[in-house]
């Protein structure tokens, strides 16, 4: 069995992942996302597995879609990690599913997406339809500030930065969920506390364990994760007036901060399911 | 036993651990660039590439 870990920076997560993987004496090939090379039209990929790591969701999802054509299992399959990549897909996944989740809406145009606004009620959150770590999402609370942000993503912003994702604002109780789920089992969740309303972690939230059984947040976080198709997934779930509703789902993501919290041996868990994968070969 | 290395930014002893890992992500102590292990052996360390749009998780 050829199992590669593809990376780009190597984060502590994939210092650990890598750690687990020498312990149980794993073969194993690094792969650099910046130097791979992947040729069309092979009938066999290099690897028979391919765990990917990268931070880059461009690059995950054509190597994964690459690699999957050619035959490799991959650890996540590529139409989870274009579901969870792009946040309009994941939104769709969930509601599908019935997976409770904040109300939404897409717009094309500033104007739309100004009517959308309305809509909802200021103040409401614009959310990038691509990227990370709360990265150009932005709370806005007037309809001024409405009519800056969206002239500037018009304006300066590539195309996706013109899919205007619009969401409700939920006044969060100062904290929202992150669960990891690994295949069919919900392994960990954390609560993050921040006094600013974006929570990540890699904006300086604090942690803390969440029971999986806290108002079933270990439950839903599996209902979204099967939603979008499963595998290795953290999932994040907010409080709401009407009860927990999940806000996004990530394929590859960080849990360095959730390990001490919670006592749960994350990368442990993520090596087993992914050897697993790899004992079981192709579906 | 950790060892040190230079940082590019600064110039200042950046603590390296005893076994690197090319691709490692290290923080200078000192101005606060992020560093990026190029080589291990002996131990090179660069600018970690700035974040690009669709980094994540």
């Amino acid at each position: 069995m050829r199992i590669a870990l593809v990376t780009s920076r190597l984060r502590v997560e994939e210092r650990l992942i890598l750690e687990e993987l020498a312990r149980r004496d794993t073969p194993l090939e690094r792969v650099d996302d910046g130097a791979i090379e992947l040729p069309l039209g092979r009938d066999a990929a290099p690897w028979d597995l391919v765990w990917n790591r990268s931070l880059s969701f461009g690059r995950t999802l054509y190597a994964t879609r690459i690699l999957e054509s050619q035959g490799a299992i991959c650890v996540n399959a590529a139409d989870v990690v274009e579901t969870c990549g792009d946040k309009v897909r994941t939104s769709l996944a969930l509601e599908r599913a019935g997976v409770p989740t904040l109300r939404t809406a897409v717009a094309f145009t500033p104007e739309a997406a100004l009517e959308a606004m309305r809509g909802f009620g200021f103040p409401v959150v614009l959310k990038p339809v691509v990227g990370s770590w709360g990265r150009l999402v932005a709370r806005v609370d007037t309809q001024a500030a409405a009519e800056a942000i969206l002239e500037d993503r018009a304006v300066l912003g590539g195309w996706t930065h013109q899919v205007f994702y619009v969401q409700e604002y939920v006044e969060k109780p100062g904290r929202d969920a992150r669960a990891f789920v690994v295949g069919d089992e919900p392994i960990a969740a954390i609560w993050r506390t921040s006094e600013h309303w974006i929570t990540n972690t890699a904006r300086g939230g604090k942690v803390a364990n969440c029971p999986l059984d806290d108002g079933g947040v270990g439950e839903l976080a599996l209902r979204a994760a099967r939603a979008v198709g499963g595998g290795i997934l953290a999932i994040d779930l907010v409080e709401t007036p009407d009860g927990l509703a999940v806000i996004e789902v990530n394929h590859s993501g960080e849990f360095k901060n959730s390990i001490a919290p919670t006592g749960v041996d994350i990368p442990g868990a993520m090596v087993d399911y992914v050897l697993d994968a790899a004992r079981r070969g192709p579906a | 036993m950790n060892t040190t290395a230079s940082c590019p930014e600064c110039d200042a002893p950046v603590q390296v651990p005893a076994e690197p890992l090319q691709g490692e992500i290290l923080p200078c102590g000192d101005c606060g660039a992020e560093l990026e292990v190029l080589e291990v052996a002996p131990v090179a360390l660069g600018l970690a590439p700035e974040v690009q749009e669709d980094w994540g998780e």
